[in-house]
């Protein structure tokens, strides 16, 4: 059979990979620079006997894909920077009530409304910690279509095993960009389905009572089962408590779950590690700006590798700290202030070598920019 | 083979986007090489000098982005008198001749093509001038055969337009054929 071969843009081809995850909803406001998502959802859901809603503003997005995921779908919603500041609340919802969904952020600048149509990865930190409270989230990223065809099924993946919102974080760099990419055969990427529970009918159903696993079999939401959903600490029943017991053990179990399976989640990809003296550490679009750089450098003897982030949450603090540990320079290239930069000094063992490429005036990071801050740090002057 | 770094720039409207997306479309599907594109998003997008940018490779392509184009496309004046700066020594500059006055030398080939001018000689419709210039552009660098534009314009253009596109690429390919040597 011939290669289903795609060109079109990173927006389209998450839009396409959330279709082969078996995406079956998708609730959503549009706005600049993930609006293709919401069109390409628009136009293909129905065809394939899905559900397409245009709602009225973002939170209302995310509330309307969690009551969807509960009835037993696969859902997605996808937004950007101040979207996905409104969504906040309903994000811990979603993380407190345990419900599989997927939300893009294709990156823009910001704060606030910010540069719409300019390159940003300035809300690395806001998908974790945006929502309040103590919690866990996974969040993933990627630098161009193959990857992002397959992090984004990874991302409905894991929603499903780990019964939480995963966050997509991309940018307006390979979220607006077209390039070739293969749709894979069906079946190629194996797909995770909703666990359900075997409890029958007219049996009692504990929707909050985690297997010996820690996993939590779901009721589809109007079926047979009625049980409580709140967002307010609660038992295994559903209903709200405040026991001190009950409410330390969900709490440890929501962070638990996610953060004791970092081995799992994990996905990175390295390109000449294994003799680099200078590391440099990025993701998403600046990435491709590294990859650029290190290729270029390594074909003039430079000792240059490049680590790309695939998760961006849970960090991968134990894996940054073997890879780096024999490096000299360790330079972290992004988008914004240095909010992967904080983490990877937290990570390593002498954070006085780690060092910040960066750009934050809406330009897409250049490997003439990366490099001439390489210079400056290895005292080269530019 | 050479990479090809092509910034098209021209005003918001006349296809300049459109164009790229076919060109590198037809590099990926049909002739089984690598490509990107890109384009600004701001308002020169709707007027303005817009410009959308194409590599195109026989392998990996990392950084999206033009910087520095070894081949550059002008249909407007406002779009030649900002992007003529950034052509890279050597390269190859393509401009109506209608609407783009030479104004300075530069260290590139310059071709200048009666596009506009021919386009409604023969066909009477502005809206293919973006296929007439794509004709010319892939005669003059010789990377993407002339059919495979054709088998992209199949799928994107309505079927009552399609002959049009046609006579619109081979127009431009025909008016390039004298610089070819």
């Amino acid at each position: 059979m011939e290669k289903n071969i795609k060109f079109v843009q990173g927006n389209e081809a998450c839009a396409e990979a959330a279709i082969y995850a078996g995406l079956d909803f998708f609730a959503g406001y549009p706005i600049t620079p993930s609006t293709e998502i919401t069109e390409h959802m628009a136009l293909k859901l129905p065809q394939i006997g899905g559900k397409f809603l245009q709602m009225e503003d973002e939170i209302a997005s995310l509330c309307a894909i969690i009551g969807a995921s509960l009835t037993g779908k696969k859902v997605m919603t996808a937004t950007s920077g101040p979207g996905f500041s409104l969504m906040q609340e309903a994000l811990g919802y979603a993380i407190m009530t345990e419900i599989p969904c997927v939300i893009v952020n294709v990156q823009r600048g910001g704060p606030s409304t910010g540069l719409p149509t300019h390159a940003s990865q300035g809300d690395v930190n806001q998908a974790s910690w945006g929502t309040h409270g103590d919690h866990a989230i996974i969040a993933l990223t990627a630098s161009n279509h193959q990857d992002l065809f397959e992090i984004t099924v990874e991302a409905f993946n894991l929603a499903e095993t780990y019964r939480t919102p995963v966050i997509l974080l991309l940018d307006e760099v390979v979220g607006h960009m077209r390039e070739g990419f293969v749709i894979p055969k069906p079946g190629k990427i194996p797909l995770v389905g909703r666990l359900r529970t075997s409890v029958k009918q007219g049996v009692d159903y504990h929707p909050y009572l985690p297997r010996e696993d820690g996993r939590l079999p779901m009721s589809d939401f109007g079926g047979v089962h009625r049980y409580n959903v709140t967002g307010l600490f609660h038992d295994m029943w559903g209903f709200p408590t405040d026991d001190p017991k009950s409410v330390h053990e969900l709490h440890r179990h929501l962070i638990d779950k996610i953060l004791n399976n970092v081995h799992l989640i994990e996905k990175h990809k390295e390109y000449y590690l294994d003799d680099a003296t200078t590391i440099l550490i990025s993701y998403g679009s600046s990435a491709r700006s590294a990859r650029h750089l290190v290729e270029n450098r390594r074909s003039r003897g430079e000792l240059l590798g490049l680590l790309e982030l695939q998760t961006i949450w849970p960090f991968p603090y134990g894996l940054i700290r073997k890879i780096c540990a024999d490096a000299r320079y360790v330079v972290v290239v992004e988008m914004n202030m240095g909010q992967i930069l904080r983490e990877v000094k937290i990570a390593i063992d002498d954070p006085e070598k780690v060092f910040l490429a960066n750009r934050i005036d809406g330009s897409y990071i250049t490997p003439t920019d990366i490099r001439n801050i390489l210079r400056l740090i290895q005292g080269k002057g530019v | 083979m050479e990479r090809f770094r092509i910034v098209m720039s021209g005003s918001g409207g006349q296809g300049v986007i459109t164009a790229a997306v076919i060109l590198s479309e037809a590099a990926v599907l049909y002739e089984g090489l690598t490509a990107v594109q890109s384009q600004a998003y701001g308002p020169e997008a709707r007027g303005g000098a817009a410009r959308a940018d194409v590599i195109i490779s026989d392998s990996e392509i990392h950084f999206p982005k033009v910087i520095q184009p070894n081949v550059l496309v002008c249909l407007t004046q406002m779009a030649y008198n900002k992007f003529v700066p950034i052509i890279r020594p050597g390269g190859l500059l393509i401009t109506d001749n209608r609407y783009v006055t030479i104004e300075r030398k530069i260290d590139a080939k310059q071709i200048e093509l009666p596009l506009y001018q021919r386009v409604m000689d023969e066909i009477g419709k502005p809206i293919v001038l973006n296929i007439c210039m794509l004709g010319a552009l892939i005669r003059l660098i010789d990377i993407v055969r002339p059919e495979s534009i054709v088998k992209v314009l199949e799928k994107r253009v309505p079927q009552n337009f399609i002959e049009m596109n046609q006579k619109a690429l081979d127009l431009g390919y025909k008016l390039a054929e004298k610089f070819i040597k």
